[in-house]
């Protein structure tokens, strides 16, 4: 899409977005590229010479069971947070659209989570869920249930999902209720007056007339689980017990900053940008059949 | 669709369930906040806050607890950070977006993909090399180093380019009639046109720069650089915590400000929001 009045010259616009470019050059392209070049380069011990190893870190990595697992565990984490972020916010918008009073107040009350941070998210669930001072987990206990998620990793991934999800559901939200909103009333009307039921009409008018969304947020919300969930766990459980939280994201921190594993560290950040690059493309793609 | 004055009585209960499933975990940690932590550490607490105690706050807010910066200032940090973020990303954007919808100039579109491509990029994919570059810049341990490199933005600029083809063509002549030339246009004219687009965009990237955490993580390790979202998260990570009344306070104090950002500018923020990401 072009404009069709536009102004002269050159120099003007290329001084206009040199910023961007500049910024956008040593501390996106650069980087991404030192990335891919270190992930076919394997470090001596001490960090002093590299040599080119072609795939091998690739190699090293997919043969690397834990490695294998981390995978299987990020997808189980990203299916759950987004299936429980998406079904609540649909939910909650789908009454939150009816002529109700004090829609207005419910809608302030359902959107504002959306400022809170991932990391404050986890926060906020460790504060509740502690086996010892947060008072749901000592309720947990108290009736019976063993309750410790920091010893116990499927209790540690559960929590993660629920505070993940929590955060989530107000992005959800908005999009879903503008979504609703944006459906004629006249059309669910008709279909009313026509006598269809209401899970009717929900299933055939409603649910395909949001379907662009809905596929808008599922790419929204696994880019949220698998990238920006990285505060909340490091808030919540630091990829524990064990490895039992530890997502593909927490893992590339831990090699590459932590443990200062070079080589394969970049073999992992290279195949989460093949992921993301994967995501957007598709995304970009159905949204230009959309249009 | 309004029915005779009959109650929803399932709307109501269901959005209360959710109002509620969001509400609570505030509200509990606020209640802990005002209450004794020898309480809390018994797994003794009240669901009801001791209004006497809210001097806690103020506590909080200006004695360090030991090991760390006082509330206060790592919520400056944190202020610093969010604004900056926000002002420099919308002033690079608009600038970036102005360029490439008003103008034809050479390598148009390599400058246009080559904005784009950082969508594709996000910190967690290029970890370690971009700590190198930090480095190299010396921007390590630098609010320079918390703020600018976050500045480069592919969703604002493609925001603000959408908002830029939907001016009329006739103000765009008539402007040039009038005989101001393409900077006067864009700050006489297109900014504010924009001014809800702006407004929308503020809310949004405030409330990025202020959830900031694995970007402070990897270049700020100075401990006077601690956001407060930083600052919040290695308290609950120490292992003998004594004082988590001030550890439930901090936290509330930590969200506060981003929730209120939101809160006020619901309206535009809202309508940015869902027009600009699709």
């Amino acid at each position: 899409m072009e404009r069709r009045t536009i102004f002269d010259g050159w120099l003007l616009p290329a001084m206009l977005v040199l910023p961007q470019l500049v910024l956008t050059f040593f501390f996106f392209l650069w980087p991404a590229a030192r990335a891919i070049w270190s992930s076919l380069e394997r470090q001596d011990a001490f960090g002093i010479n590299s040599e080119f190893v072609g795939f091998e870190n690739f190699v090293d990595l997919f043969e690397d069971p834990l490695y294998l697992e981390a995978v299987v565990r990020t997808l189980i984490f990203v299916f759950f947070v987004t299936v429980i972020a998406m079904a609540v916010a649909l939910v909650l918008a789908i009454f939150a659209d009816r002529e109700i009073r004090g829609r207005d107040i419910y809608r302030t009350l359902l959107i504002w989570p959306y400022a809170v941070a991932p990391a404050i998210a986890g926060v906020l669930w460790v504060l509740l869920m502690d086996p010892n001072v947060g008072l749901v987990g000592v309720g947990l206990n108290n009736m019976g249930i063993n309750w410790d998620y920091r010893l116990n990793g499927f209790q540690a991934m559960l929590l993660v999902i629920l505070a993940s999800a929590w955060k989530q559901v107000s992005y959800n939200f908005i999009f879903f209720l503008a979504a609703l909103q944006s459906i004629p009333k006249s059309v669910t009307e008709a279909a009313r007056i026509d006598g269809a039921s209401e899970l009717h009409r929900f299933r055939t008018i409603t649910l395909p007339l949001i379907a662009p969304t809905t596929f808008f947020l599922i790419v929204v919300n696994v880019v949220y689980a698998a990238f920006d969930t990285f505060a909340t766990i490091a808030a919540t459980t630091q990829g524990g017990p064990g490895r039992s939280t530890e997502t593909l994201v927490f893992k590339v921190f831990r090699d590459g900053i932590v443990n200062v594993n070079i080589g394969s560290s970049s073999a992992q950040s290279v195949v989460l940008m093949v992921g993301v690059i994967l995501i957007t493309a598709l995304q970009f793609r159905f949204m230009e059949k959309k249009s | 669709m309004i029915r005779t004055g009959k109650v929803d009585w399932v709307a109501h209960s269901i959005l209360l369930l959710g109002v509620a499933l969001f509400v609570l975990p505030v509200w509990l940690v606020f209640a802990g906040s005002t209450q004794d932590s020898a309480d809390i550490a018994r797994g003794d607490m009240s669901i009801v806050p001791n209004l006497s105690q809210l001097g806690i706050y103020s506590s909080v807010l200006t004695e360090a607890a030991p090991g760390a910066q006082p509330v206060w200032r790592m919520m400056m940090v944190s202020f610093g950070m969010a604004l900056v973020i926000a002002f420099g990303k919308i002033f690079i954007s608009i600038m970036s977006a102005y360029a490439v919808t008003f103008f034809r100039f050479p390598f148009k579109m390599l400058c246009f993909w080559t904005i784009f491509i950082t969508l594709m990029l996000p910190v967690e994919v290029r970890i370690v090399p971009t700590f190198k570059v930090m480095a190299g810049f010396n921007l390590i341990n630098t609010f320079t180093g918390l703020t600018v490199p976050l500045m480069a933005s592919a969703t604002a600029t493609l925001l603000f380019r959408q908002t830029f083809l939907a001016i009329p063509d006739e103000l765009v002549e008539a402007a040039r009639t009038d005989g101001a030339g393409p900077l006067r246009f864009l700050k006489d004219i297109l900014v504010p046109v924009s001014a809800a687009n702006l407004a929308a965009m503020f809310v949004i990237l405030f409330v990025y720069g202020w959830n900031q955490y694995m970007w402070p993580l990897l270049v700020a390790t100075d401990p006077r650089l601690d956001t407060i979202v930083i600052g919040i998260v290695k308290m609950i990570g120490h292992e003998a915590l004594t004082e988590w009344n001030r550890v439930m306070a901090t936290a509330v104090l930590a969200m506060l400000p981003p929730v209120v950002v939101v809160v006020l500018m619901q309206r535009w923020f809202v309508k940015g929001l869902t027009e600009g990401d699709k």
